[in-house]
Parts: C-alpha cells; structure tokens; sequence
C-alpha cells in the first residue's frame, strides 16, 4: 500500500489554500480492517488526507526546502461517517505560517455538506537535524505531478505554478 | 494598550484552544506543564497563538529558554549552574526562579512556567512595542 491519502488537488494557490479530492473505494485494504463488514472510512486517514494536501501546501510556500512534519491535532471534530462510494474534499487553509512552522485549518465535504473540521500545527525540523533527509527532492516533484498540482497550482501573484527548478536538478 | 484583565481573558483563550483544558483549569498560579499537561510540541502551537491574539513576534527560544537548558556549560549534574541560573534571569524577567534556584534540577524546569509568567512575558512584550 502506498502512503497517497489524497488523490488529486482541485485547487493549490500558493501560502493560502489547497483544495484536494479523496474518493474512496470499496478496494482499499484499510477499509476492511477497521471495523469488519462494516467498511467506513477511518477518521485518523481522513486527517492524514487533510494533513497531507496542508503538508505540500506548506512545503511549497517554503520552496520545499523545510523538512515539514505534523506536530499537533490541535482540534478534530468529526460529523458524519464515510463510506465506499463517498468523495470527500479537503480543503486546507494556512492560518499561519513562521520559522518554526504553520498552523493549518482543515476541512472535509461531502458535497454541501460539512463532514470534518480541524485544526494542524506543523512543525519545521531544523536544528539538530540537518542530516537527516526525510523525503528526496525528486520524491516531492514526483507527489506533486501526480497529484495535478501544477495543473491547477497558482503563485501567490495569480501566475501559472511552476515547478521548483532546484527540485527538477537535485 | 490593553489591560492587564483583556490580556489574561486572550492568553485564557490561546491555551483552551491549544491544550484543550477546560476554562476554569486556567488559573495565574497553574503551571503550563504540570497542571494545563503541555508538551514541547504544544508551545510551538502556544506561541502560534499568542503571535496572532496580541500582534506580537515572539522569536524562538524567547518563552522557553530551550538553548541554554541544553547548553553543557550551563549543567553539571543534571542541575543549573550558579552562571545558568544567572542567564536565566537575564533571559526570563517575566518568570519567578527564586524556588528554582534552591534545587535547579534542569528537568523540573519545564514545569515551572505559569499563566502568571505568561502573563507578564505578553506584558512586557507588549509594552516594548508600545
């Protein structure tokens, strides 16, 4: 199983928000372990979604050049259950983002309707942890063309989101 | 400039939304880490908040004095030096270090910050703005 918890952005404007689509299927293995014969989606991967459509979004307001980890669930307030057959949308806003990190505020629809909120801190690995690489840069590009996000990625002046070229060369 | 009262009700706010303790659980004398449970990550998340609640710029390390407690010239034994207290003080006016400095085990530090302390840093840093 691969780590992919969103499957494409609908939307990615630069150090403001992303917007990212999680259809789920009824083939994925998680679905039938979490509770048997009953397969729902488990709320944590639904963070893990959120967390990750904010994660790049982070990554990339930093020229993905910070090691970007989730740190905290500050708030998670679920209001429904998901199941095979569901769309879910993530949107992920940047609250606030500083040295140390960014605080996000995510939400999930299911169509109109309001199916999970929450609250991310993330933080930067910096200090004391210079030698450690936790994703290639080549790993980035690769997650961030599959995921459409310079299809539909805008910079932060309106502009078509390019890719980072120090990614493309490293 | 604001109140004494109107930044203590903000900074009530910041660790209810942070820590998720109940109002009431925020009292001066608590201590953030001992009587609100917040870990390391949760000042990341604190200092997020007070920034945008008050305006303000807190650099890292400001609150909680991270560089010296892991500075081996400021520790021998697992205690503050007589020099490590002393930076301390420099360092944190806001905060009260006389029970500290009576048995300075460097790993009881983290749990001597209180909304008191807290309190007084915003102050401070709001009347240097103002």
């Amino acid at each position: 199983m691969r780590w992919y918890w969103i499957d494409r952005f609908i939307e990615f404007e630069s150090g403001r928000r992303a917007r990212a689509v999680k259809a789920i299927s009824l083939a994925e293995e998680h679905l039938h372990d979490h509770f048997a014969d009953y397969p729902t989606m488990p709320a944590a991967l639904v963070i893990e979604g959120i967390a990750q459509t904010g994660g790049l979004l982070v990554c990339e307001f930093g020229q993905f050049t910070e090691k970007v980890v989730l740190a905290k669930i500050a708030k998670a307030r679920f209001y429904a259950e998901a199941v095979p057959g569901d769309v879910l949308v993530y949107t992920a806003e940047i609250e606030y983002v500083k040295k140390d990190g960014a605080m996000v505020i995510g939400t999930a629809h299911r169509g109109d309707e309001l199916f999970a909120e929450m609250e991310l801190v993330f933080a930067h690995l910096s200090e004391g942890h210079e030698s450690r690489t936790l994703f290639e840069p080549k790993t980035f590009l690769k997650m961030m063309r599959m995921l459409g996000a310079f299809e539909v990625g805008r910079a932060a002046d309106g502009s078509r989101l390019l890719e980072p070229i120090h990614l493309a060369d490293a | 400039m604001a109140t004494q009262e109107e930044v203590y009700e903000k900074i009530k706010e910041s660790l209810v939304d942070a820590l998720g303790v109940d109002e009431d659980e925020v009292t001066p004398e608590a201590t953030l880490v001992g009587d609100l449970g917040a870990e390391s990550i949760d000042f990341l998340d604190i200092v997020f908040r007070l920034e945008k609640a008050f305006k303000i710029s807190i650099p890292r390390g400001e609150l909680f004095p991270e560089d010296i407690l892991t500075n081996a010239e400021y520790i021998k034994d697992g205690k503050m030096t007589e020099a490590g207290v002393a930076e301390l003080r420099r360092r944190m006016p806001f905060a009260n270090l006389d029970g500290f400095e009576k048995n300075p085990v460097v790993q009881d530090f983290g749990n001597l910050l209180t909304v008191a302390d807290m309190c007084r840093f915003v102050e401070s840093k709001l009347g240097a703005a103002g």
